[in-house]
């Protein structure tokens, strides 16, 4: 249910066409898989967590654009981003930077799974391991309590 | 007047459920057998009145009783039956009650399973089951009534279109079977740190209600999941949309305490951590619930938003939570340790599985919240998108699935990695065999693809080899082999199916990455390659239905110059709310498909079209399907459906673990 919710919320906001336009793509099939992979990780500002690759909202089409029209003029990579994000703020990145504001985000899997391995680690120490083989005199009285009853199990 | 009626019963149902709240952990305290006596039999009765409201509101659905708020908000005279009865939970409030019905049905079947459930176990289980319920139902009443009456008006303004589909019909039962499920489990591990014991009596009667609750979710999930995927029409089947992880997280939980309830139940062990895992579990539920509902999330569902529901919402998360922690603390203490294991071993295989799936929860957690919480306290705003999570949680995965079949073969209590290794290689071998296979033959292409699928038939076959060597060794007869196989417990299968399962989804979402697209501007005549299928356009025809009309493009599908069929893509438009949609065309050629997008319609007649040949894509649901139907077997083990009731007769502290 909350699924589907959130696609008609999508849906509301885009109009359901489908993303990228047959006009908008670049001759050179290089150029446009690189204007590809980065408009899959910018937001459309206006829809709800889509990124600019797959929503159909005019503004979504304006970036595709914008991206194609800097790369084509010959910007790497990441001065395309680097130029949206002046332009736009952090939000428009799907993939936040690494910096002091999201260092608990980008940390928090790391940092659980230590503590968690660590905290698991301690709780196993803690408790008495169960006796490893025995020793000579529980071999004896263990050989002597089998002598005295032989068809013990 | 039967609305009125069922507007009565929810009120009536809220009173029930206080004396179920209240009466039972009373009794448990003075242990007074009669008091308790009175939790199943108010149960019973608070499922009667809330399935009789959900009656009335359905009953108003059909009719289309357009004096009632919800029903003209939400419904239309002109649309299918089936989208009527849908239609009944495709809104806030009524979704609602459906939450509710599931929470009394429920308590209802521990309210009857007498002789499998001690008394005060039962008494005190379904006195917080209640104290559920009179939340909700306190919410309902207060916040969201779906039975106000207006003055009747002559039409309803239809609902939603993407909604009238069957995925309505079947998604979100299944999902709030699974959510409220855990629920279940939640009563269950409060009663127990109530009552200050717990034993491997208490995982037996616990398992069955996580294996149930976390098979309807897997359902749910993989329902909804391939809903948006047909829906949609762009091909996608996971978006990490806070909304899709606010059902995963109680998924990934729930996963956990599914396997940690079975160190409980064989060995005693992992209490603490359990009852933790019960309660986060049912918390995350709620907080999905919470995050949905209340408009704190960027989100433009269509749930109307309202503060009021927000904060009513937020304050039940904040008292279940903070009270069962609150509880926890105070009790957990008390719980003893029990079995001991060594580092390698089954167990300690299962503390790892508990500890990536943790981790992973507490990933999609920070991923899903931290903008919010970021916004609130300094005002910055950031996305957390796909690539977050691709980057964070895969790494997480990865490892959990590469050691999955090490644990499954490992010993209890003592293993031998040396020695699992050993009976892995068959499996570990035939899987190398196979990616290196497709690498040699895919050169060139995404090399992702054929490494996920040698993970995949590593976990499938993986799986299954525990099943062989448990039943046939060199020199066994194959009948008598067989024979063995078949007598193993029903619990040993659904491990291994619902293990196999994970796998078959693992494939699936490798073989995305051989995926093709094309898109095209066309008109009628001209052909769309993508990969080694083709399309042609046919004919571009308007069809008109009782409530839409649309444009349908019919194209013909070829596969290398042999035709193998039309498929129709339609743009509609839905007359009462004026809503376009589009509807994708989908073509299943073995278990992949052929999936086309009609795009804009051009005023020179010409069609904008998208398409994509999506290679052994159904195997991302089917696996969910296998793993959904292997804990269905696994419920039909002889154990949790005779072991307790004959063991309940002795006091429980006195039963052995195995």
């Amino acid at each position: 249910m909350r699924f589907v919710f959130a696609l008609i919320g999508v849906l509301l906001v885009a109009s359901p066409v489908f993303a990228v336009q047959p006009d908008e793509v670049l001759k050179d099939p290089a150029l446009e898989q690189r204007a590809r992979d980065i408009s899959s990780g910018l937001r459309c500002l206006v829809c709800q967590n889509q990124s600019i690759d797959d929503s159909d909202a005019t503004l979504a089409k304006d970036l595709r654009l914008l991206v194609r029209e800097r790369l084509s003029a010959g910007d790497t990579d990441d001065q395309v981003r680097g130029f949206l994000v002046q332009r736009y703020g952090e939000f428009v990145l799907l993939k936040p930077t690494f910096g002091t504001h999201t260092l608990l985000l980008w940390l928090t899997p790391a940092l659980v799974l230590v503590l968690g391995g660590l905290g698991a680690y301690a709780a196993l120490r803690r408790r008495p391991q169960s006796a490893g083989a025995l020793d000579d005199a529980e071999q004896e009285a263990l050989a002597a309590v089998l002598k005295r009853d032989p068809d013990a199990p | 007047m039967l609305v009125e009626a069922g507007h009565f019963a929810l009120a009536l149902a809220l009173g029930l459920s206080l004396i179920q709240f209240i009466v039972p952990l009373w009794g448990a305290r003075t242990n007074d057998p009669v008091l308790m006596g009175v939790a199943p039999a108010s149960a019973l009765a608070v499922l009667a009145c809330i399935g009789f409201a959900f009656l009335a509101l359905t009953t108003a659905y059909i009719t289309s009783d357009f004096s009632v708020l919800n029903v003209v908000e939400n419904s239309h005279s002109t649309k299918p039956l089936i989208y009527k009865i849908s239609g009944v939970w495709g809104n806030h409030e009524g979704s609602m009650l459906l939450w509710v019905l599931i929470l009394a049905l429920f308590g209802a079947v521990v309210a009857v399973s007498k002789n499998t459930v001690p008394v005060r176990l039962q008494a005190n289980t379904l006195a917080v089951q209640a104290a559920i319920t009179v939340a909700f139902l306190l919410f309902i009443l207060i916040a969201s009534n779906p039975f106000t009456r207006i003055t009747p008006v002559g039409e309803g303004q239809d609902l939603n279109p993407l909604l009238q589909d069957p995925g309505l019909a079947i998604h979100p039962p299944l999902l709030y079977i699974g959510y409220v499920g855990f629920s279940i489990t939640f009563a269950f591990a409060c009663a127990a740190l109530i009552d200050g014991r717990i034993d491997a009596v208490w995982a037996r009667i616990v398992r069955p209600w996580t294996l149930g609750a976390w098979s309807f979710l897997t359902l749910g999930i993989a329902m909804g999941s391939y809903w948006a995927y047909y829906e949609l029409g762009w091909g996608g089947w996971w978006f990490w949309d806070p909304v899709e992880n606010a059902s995963l997280m109680p998924w990934l939980a729930g996963t956990a305490l599914l396997h940690s309830t079975v160190v409980m139940e064989k060995r005693d062990a992992l209490k603490v951590w359990t009852i933790l895992l019960a309660i986060l579990t049912f918390s995350l539920s709620l907080l999905g619930t919470f995050l949905v509902r209340s408009g704190v999330l960027t989100s433009v569902h269509s749930f109307a938003v309202d503060p009021a529901r927000g904060s009513f919402i937020l304050g039940i998360l904040v008292a279940f939570i903070g009270g069962s922690f609150a509880l926890f603390a105070w009790r957990a203490p008390l719980l003893r340790q029990g079995g001991l294991f060594a580092p390698v071993s089954r167990e300690g295989a299962l503390v790892v599985n508990n500890l990536f799936l943790a981790t992973a929860c507490a990933t999609v957690f920070i991923g899903t919240l931290y903008p919010l919480a970021l916004e609130v306290l300094t005002g910055e705003k950031i996305s957390v998108g796909a690539p977050f999570f691709n980057l964070t949680f895969l790494p997480l995965i990865i490892p959990l699935l590469l050691l999955l079949p090490f644990g499954q073969t490992l010993a209890w209590k003592r293993g031998n990695f040396l020695g699992t290794a050993q009976r892995l290689y068959a499996a570990m071998g035939l899987a190398i065999v196979a990616t290196l296979a497709l690498l040699a033959v895919t050169a060139g292409g995404p090399v992702v693809a054929p490494l996920g699928i040698g993970l995949g038939t590593f976990l499938i076959l993986g799986s299954l080899n525990e099943i062989v060597t448990r039943s046939w060794s060199k020199g066994t007869r194959l009948a008598v082999a067989w024979r063995k196989a078949a007598g193993l417990p029903r619990s040993a299968w659904g491990t291994a199916i619902a293990h196999a399962g994970v796998g078959v989804t693992v494939i699936g979402i490798a073989a995305t990455a051989w995926g093709v697209e094309a898109l095209g501007t066309m008109k009628v005549g001209d052909r769309l390659k993508a990969g080694s299928y083709e399309i042609r356009l046919e004919r571009l025809v308007p069809r008109v239905e009782a409530n839409y009309r649309e444009d349908v493009a019919l194209l013909m599908v070829s596969h290398n110059g042999r035709e193998l069929g039309n498929l129709e893509t339609m743009k509609r438009l839905y007359v009462t709310r004026n809503m376009p949609t589009t509807e994708a065309g989908i073509m299943t050629v073995g278990l992949g498909q052929v999936y086309a997008s009609l795009g804009e319609i051009q005023s020179d007649g010409s069609i904008g079209l998208r398409l994509y040949y999506k290679p052994l894509v159904l195997l991302i649901w089917l696996g969910a399907l296998v793993m959904a139907a292997g804990g269905a077997l696994s419920l039909t083990d002889r154990r949790l459906r005779i072991g307790a009731p004959a063991r309940a007769k002795v006091p429980p502290s006195s039963v052995p673990a195995e």
